[in-house]
């Protein structure tokens, strides 16, 4: 019977991170499919929390408790105790996140098995089958592994997570036998102000660029993210400018983002920033210039100022709330 | 002294729009013109800062056909010391597994305190290579960098790794693998100094039978993947354009969003 595991995340406060529960989910209506089995494995300094969450949506979870002592186990140390369950495994499913791209890479070198990466979407055919986007989002492909076996990274928010009807099984396993990789050291964990849940996760986005002009323009921004729930992006040029940290960036060289609603103010909406954020359900954009490239490919532009439509999206949303 | 190998890849120009597929599902290498990959472009320079810092060379390594000669032009143009290009017939195709193994016996032949690359390729953008060539190698590997500080007498490298609250701050012994972002901070032109420099710098190009792989075992015969077929994505509805007073404007923004039901 074919089999298939997921490497869960574990976040800084130990619980499990959003984007393991879709994938969680998504494994799991893969092994349906597939009649294949289903487990999880979490590594982490103490695994008990995060594997327990993870059960809510697989029948059963190995917790490895990790010996290092550090509060983040590095994605080689996670990558080196999951290997004899990943070995065992047909298929490996990961959150396409920055420790989820580092535990994939490892385990494809170890273990010598293909990686399909950034999933959009997994169906099952004799092995996962899995559409990407490519070209920032103007093809769509298909891919599957050539062999019987394979690593896949996932995106967030390709599919809502669902726990399963009952709670699976959680047994604590040890790191023996895992491979045997050069040491790094984490000396310390810093938390920015600015911190928030990650981009990728976001449901809803208010972005903001070149036109919001200052870092002070950006409390509006912040504002409206807050009105609706949502997290704060931003474009290129602004994160150049200095007006917010890169980890909020969109596009070519920051995040892929793949949110329900992306409000964009003042986004001219360039290529670079485009691949990073045209696969959001719906696009509606603020703008001066009604011939911004943005206004091609938006649900619903609206042409003018952003500091006089923007508070008065504000008022209007409040209005409602209130 | 430092010695830094940059893995840099060309890609098609992602300001082009016109990248597209080979009808055996490649990408086509050809469509639109290749330029050094972003993130390539932020660890390059990265590399040239540690180097004016500390004294040292860097060599660029570079697996690719078309366009690898282009873009180590561009990056010893910008100040790098030396290229090395591994081409060959059998390469093209190649998935991650093959591409780590290959770059991996070319560092081989190097020799080096770090490596960097860029965080992922605006083509692939699997971002998973690097992880890969780093457990090959059994070489220490940060990823996420924003900012690398080597300690060239304790032989370690301190790096700030962006994590979903802030960053962490690694250590690991060097030689150590390193992908890094666009944090690291802006790419330089080159000068005209530097382009003229360019032409007399060495680049040594290296086959699969070079580098002991003209087995069969990597390339894109033994590809572990393969796509099926591709389709376009389905067209976004017309734009609906909103002009008019803000308040106006607004109440016509939010029925919107209450219609689609995301408030």
């Amino acid at each position: 019977m074919a089999s298939i595991l997921v490497v869960g995340e574990v976040t800084a406060d130990g619980g499990l991170a959003r984007i393991s529960t879709e994938v969680a989910t998504l494994a799991r209506t893969l092994a349906g499919q597939a009649g294949a089995d289903v487990g999880g494995i979490v590594v982490a300094a103490d695994p008990t929390a995060a594997a327990t969450e993870l059960a809510g949506f697989l029948p059963a979870v190995t917790a490895i408790a990790d010996p290092s002592g550090a509060d983040h186990v590095a994605p080689q140390r996670v990558a080196s105790a999951a290997l004899e369950s990943a070995r065992a495994a047909d298929h490996v499913l990961v959150g396409a996140s920055p420790d989820g791209r580092d535990v994939a890479g490892i385990l494809s070198a170890l273990l010598g098995r293909g990686v399909l990466v950034n999933a959009v979407g997994v169906d099952w055919d004799d092995g996962p089958v899995v559409e990407m986007s490519a070209f920032g989002g103007k093809l769509i492909t298909r891919s599957r592994f050539t062999g019987g076996s394979g690593i896949v990274t996932v995106r967030p928010n390709v599919v809502s997570a669902e726990p399963a009807s009952a709670p699976g099984i959680v047994t604590h396993g040890s790191t023996n036998g895992g491979a045997n990789l050069p040491p790094v050291t984490v000396l310390d964990r810093v938390a920015e102000a600015s911190a928030a849940a990650p981009i990728e996760e976001a449901r809803i986005i208010v972005a903001g660029g070149r036109g919001v002009g200052s870092a002070d323009g950006f409390r509006l921004v912040e504002e409206l993210a807050e009105a609706l729930g949502g997290a704060v992006g931003a474009s290129r040029a602004a994160v150049d400018s200095g007006w917010i940290p890169y980890s909020q960036q969109i596009g070519q060289t920051g995040k892929i983002v793949k949110p329900r609603l992306y409000l964009a103010l003042g986004i001219s909406g360039a290529i670079q920033h485009k691949v990073g954020m045209q696969t959001a359900e719906t696009i509606v954009a603020v703008n001066r210039d009604p011939d911004a490239p943005i206004a091609e490919f938006a649900d619903l532009v609206v042409v003018g100022d952003l500091f006089t439509v923007g508070p008065a999206i504000l008022a209007e949303l409040r209005s409602r709330s209130g | 002294m430092l010695r830094i190998v940059v893995l840099i890849k060309p890609v098609p120009d992602p300001a082009s729009a016109a990248e597209r597929l080979t009808p055996d599902w490649r990408l086509d290498r050809t469509a639109a013109p290749p330029v050094i990959n972003g993130n390539d472009e932020y660890v390059l320079e990265a590399a040239l800062k540690l180097i004016e810092a500390h004294g040292g060379e860097i060599t660029t390594l570079t697996m690719a056909g078309h366009g690898a000669t282009d873009v180590t032009r561009k990056a010893l143009a910008m100040g790098a010391t030396r290229g090395v290009i591994v081409t060959d017939d059998a390469l093209p195709g190649s998935d991650a597994v093959s591409t780590a193994r290959v770059l991996a016996a070319a560092l081989r032949e190097l020799d080096y305190d770090l490596v960097f690359a860029g965080i992922d390729t605006s083509d692939g953008l699997g971002g998973v290579v690097h992880a890969a060539i780093a457990t090959v190698l059994g070489l220490p590997y940060c990823s996420y960098a924003a900012r690398i500080e080597p300690n060239l007498e304790a032989r370690t490298v301190r790096v700030r790794r962006i994590s979903p609250v802030g960053y962490d701050v690694l250590e690991a012994p060097m030689p150590a693998l390193i992908a890094g972002t666009q944090a690291l901070g802006e790419p330089r032109y080159p000068s005209l100094k530097g382009i003229m420099a360019a032409r007399s710098k060495e680049v040594v190009t290296r086959s699969l039978a070079d580098l002991g792989l003209a087995d069969g075992s990597v390339g894109g015969g033994v590809s572990t993947t393969q796509v099926i077929d591709s389709r376009q994505p389905p067209a976004r509805a017309a734009t609906r354009v909103v002009r008019g007073a803000p308040d106006e404007a607004a109440r016509e923004v939010v029925a919107f969003l209450a219609e689609r039901r995301l408030i």
